[in-house]
């Protein structure tokens, strides 16, 4: 006889029985089958493909249950729109033209939210709370700052809609920030559309410090002449999972994808990003650069898709990493499929030390080594974190890495 | 200023230097010349306190403290400058940022206040002219994109901003053309005070005609073998070092 293998048993209804189902006037059909797919669904383990390097056990061993009220720790813009998450809940939302919460919608207007069936997203939908619902028309005269907090051990289901309508441009920034002590599951969706000629700048803050599961994915749509980008900055997180999926539907279209992770101590950061390329005169550029110190992990998965007739597409993707510890890992596929002939593309992935020569150098100059290993990882990260635009995001990141390591800029 | 004593020092378990000795004082000038492979870099090296190497015998004193207890940065911060034979490229790292790290973390260590942005600014444009280094240059990553002759001056530019007690300058000749030749050398004896020092490693002559050594010295197979004044750099330039190596070898 053979010892049942515990570890692959599903953990999923453990993980709901807290929850209570979306009271949103959600559809009721999507609501019912997603319900039914996640009765019978696991959660992944790493024999799925996707999940490959990423361990689930932080999820199943957990057990959540309510909140306190969080404080709101700080801003990022100086001038914005501000929505704030407490905890799941909506506690303060700007008004201004377009922006609505999912609680105040008909459920004729959220037949526009299209989860799929796969399980973070489903389980979003099923048990969604609220989430910001927002239409931008013309060119937004403020960036939107959307804060996600959390300090309690409660399991965060939010889902956002973001729709930049034709020739439209706005800029958002996604923060999330955790209490040293929180133990919260956040899984956050976002479903962005960017129409013909829209503009659209996302920066997504993670900096928990707590003990949070983040687990979050931004599914975007583009079509003709639109310019998507989004910096994603992962500042700590004891896990955390981003999917980023680019559908480009439209030609003329520009992708942008610029990541920073810098993770310490037993940290885990996954970024999954797919950028897929449908129809013909695209450009997408993606650059993730990671930090790992310590005992911590990075996982990066980046697939490109070029379809049949996606002809002259240019696609550019490269990810790089320092590892700052022997036990440090990283796991990385750039992942690169190809089905049109007439396309310019690259990828590529490195994992390395800091040059030691360059060590000795600065050192042979007064520089004591933390301090020579600091300049030399933010340089190493300067490079992504310059492509950021507004001034203000630039502060924050470096602010943040200011009090974490005391790099100056 | 520095004593060196019977240094012996191995990589990978090759001897390269075999008891060398070499004092330098306040005011002066020394030149080492040897031939390649002789193990001039490696004392460099050793000076500036690389941890490749392994000291098995001998002593280095820097103003009466025992350098080789000391790591790199705090040899720098008590005063010892070494220009590189291959300065290394730092790409992201600003020249300036770069610079303004260094002094601050050496004041630091010698318990003075940091240099405000303003005086940092004023002191980069000084210091740049010393040896004519192209401001914009100032602004670049270190070394990077650097051609062979700037990155000599960038260390030099280095070490007008540092001010150091004592320069060690590997071969901060080779790769200069004869214009900015002179003006590094110039810069050199520009930052000469009665209080500092400089060790000049060379093959030729012709730097030497503006740096002038009070002593020059040939270390060849690990060891300085003979030891003269100026004029020794001249019957170096015209014989070679075979007859030295004859001699040696007796
Ligand atoms: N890692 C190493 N392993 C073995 N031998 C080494 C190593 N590094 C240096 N050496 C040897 O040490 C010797 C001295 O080298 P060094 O660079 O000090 O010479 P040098 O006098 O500066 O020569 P040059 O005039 O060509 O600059 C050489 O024979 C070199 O090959
Ligand atoms: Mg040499």
């Amino acid at each position: 006889m053979y010892a049942v293998n515990t570890t692959q048993v599903n953990k999923l209804s453990q993980l709901l029985a807290p929850l209570d189902r979306s009271s949103l006037s959600l559809e009721k059909e999507k609501m019912q089958d997603l319900q039914d797919f996640l009765e019978t669904a696991n959660l992944p383990t790493t024999k799925d493909e996707n999940w490959k390097y990423t361990r689930l056990t932080k999820l199943s061993n957990a057990s959540f249950s309510g909140s306190q009220n969080a404080n709101i720790p700080f801003t990022v813009y100086q001038d914005a729109y501000r929505i704030v998450f407490d905890n799941g809940k909506l506690v303060r939302k700007d008004a201004f033209n377009g922006c609505r919460s999912l609680t105040e919608l008909t459920s004729h207007e959220l037949t526009q939210l299209k989860p799929n069936k796969v399980i973070f997203d489903a389980l979003n939908f099923v048990y969604a709370e609220d989430g910001i619902f927002l239409d931008v028309y013309g060119d937004l005269d403020k960036p939107i700052e959307i804060l996600h907090l959390s300090n309690g051990n409660k399991v965060n289901n939010i889902r956002h809609y973001i729709r930049v309508h034709s020739l439209a441009k706005a800029e958002i920034s996604l923060i999330f920030s955790a209490d040293e002590e929180s133990k919260s599951f956040s899984n956050i969706v976002s479903e962005i559309h960017l129409d013909n000629g829209a503009q659209l700048v996302i920066n997504k803050l993670q900096v928990e410090r707590g003990l949070d599961v983040n687990i979050s994915r931004e599914k975007v749509t583009q079509h003709r002449d639109s310019v998507f980008t989004m910096n994603t900055i992962s500042l700590d997180g004891q896990f955390v999972r981003n999917d980023v999926e680019i559908s480009v539907q439209g030609v003329n279209a520009e992708s942008n994808l610029n990541g920073v992770y810098i993770v310490r101590e037993q940290q885990f950061i996954d970024n999954h990003t797919i950028i897929d390329h449908q129809v013909p005169h695209c450009l997408s550029n993606e650059l993730y650069k990671g930090v790992i110190f310590d005992k911590a992990t990075a996982v990066f998965n980046g697939k490109v898709f070029v379809r049949k007739d996606a002809q002259k597409i240019n696609a550019f993707q490269s990810n790089a990493n320092i590892l700052m510890s022997e036990d440090a890992t990283v796991n990385a596929k750039p992942e690169l499929e190809i089905y049109a002939d007439d396309v310019k593309c690259s990828h590529g992935s490195t994992t390395g030390q800091l040059d030691e020569e360059a060590i000795f150098y600065l050192k042979s100059r007064g520089i004591s080594d933390s301090g020579a290993r600091n300049l030399l990882v933010s340089a190493f990260v300067g490079q992504v974190l310059e492509k950021i635009e507004h001034e203000d995001i630039q502060t924050f990141i470096s602010k943040k890495l200011q009090e974490r390591f005391g790099w100056e800029n | 200023m520095i004593k060196i004593e019977n240094l012996h020092a191995s990589i990978d378990g090759k001897e390269i230097l075999k008891g060398l000795n070499l004092e330098v004082n306040a005011g002066e000038v020394h030149a080492i010349m040897g031939p390649n492979g002789a193990g001039k870099s490696t004392l460099a090296s050793i000076l500036a306190g690389r941890e490749e190497y392994e000291i098995t015998e001998g002593s280095i004193l820097f103003e009466g403290k025992d350098l080789l207890e000391l790591s790199t940065e705090d040899r720098a911060r008590e005063g010892l400058f070494l220009a590189f034979q291959y300065p290394v490229e730092i790409p992201g790292v600003s020249n300036i940022n770069f610079l303004r790290t260094s002094l601050n973390e050496i004041k630091e260590y010698r318990g003075e206040n940091p240099l405000s942005a303003k005086d940092f600014m004023k002191m980069v444009r000084e210091k740049s002219t010393i040896v004519e280094l192209d401001s914009k240059l100032a602004n670049r990553s270190v070394n990077v994109g650097f051609s062979g002759g700037e990155k000599k001056r960038n260390e030099i530019f280095q070490m007008a901003m540092l001010d150091p007690k004592l320069a060690i300058l590997d071969e901060t000749d080779s790769g200069l053309d004869i214009d900015a030749l002179r003006i590094v050398a110039n810069g050199v004896n520009k930052l000469k005070t009665p209080q500092n020092a400089c060790i000049v490693i060379t093959h030729y002559q012709r730097l030497l005609d503006y740096i002038v050594p009070d002593f020059v010295h040939v270390l060849f197979d690990g060891k300085i073998v003979k030891t003269g004044t100026k004029e020794l750099a001249l019957i170096l330039e015209e014989k070679g070092y075979d007859w030295i190596k004859e001699s040696a070898a007796v």
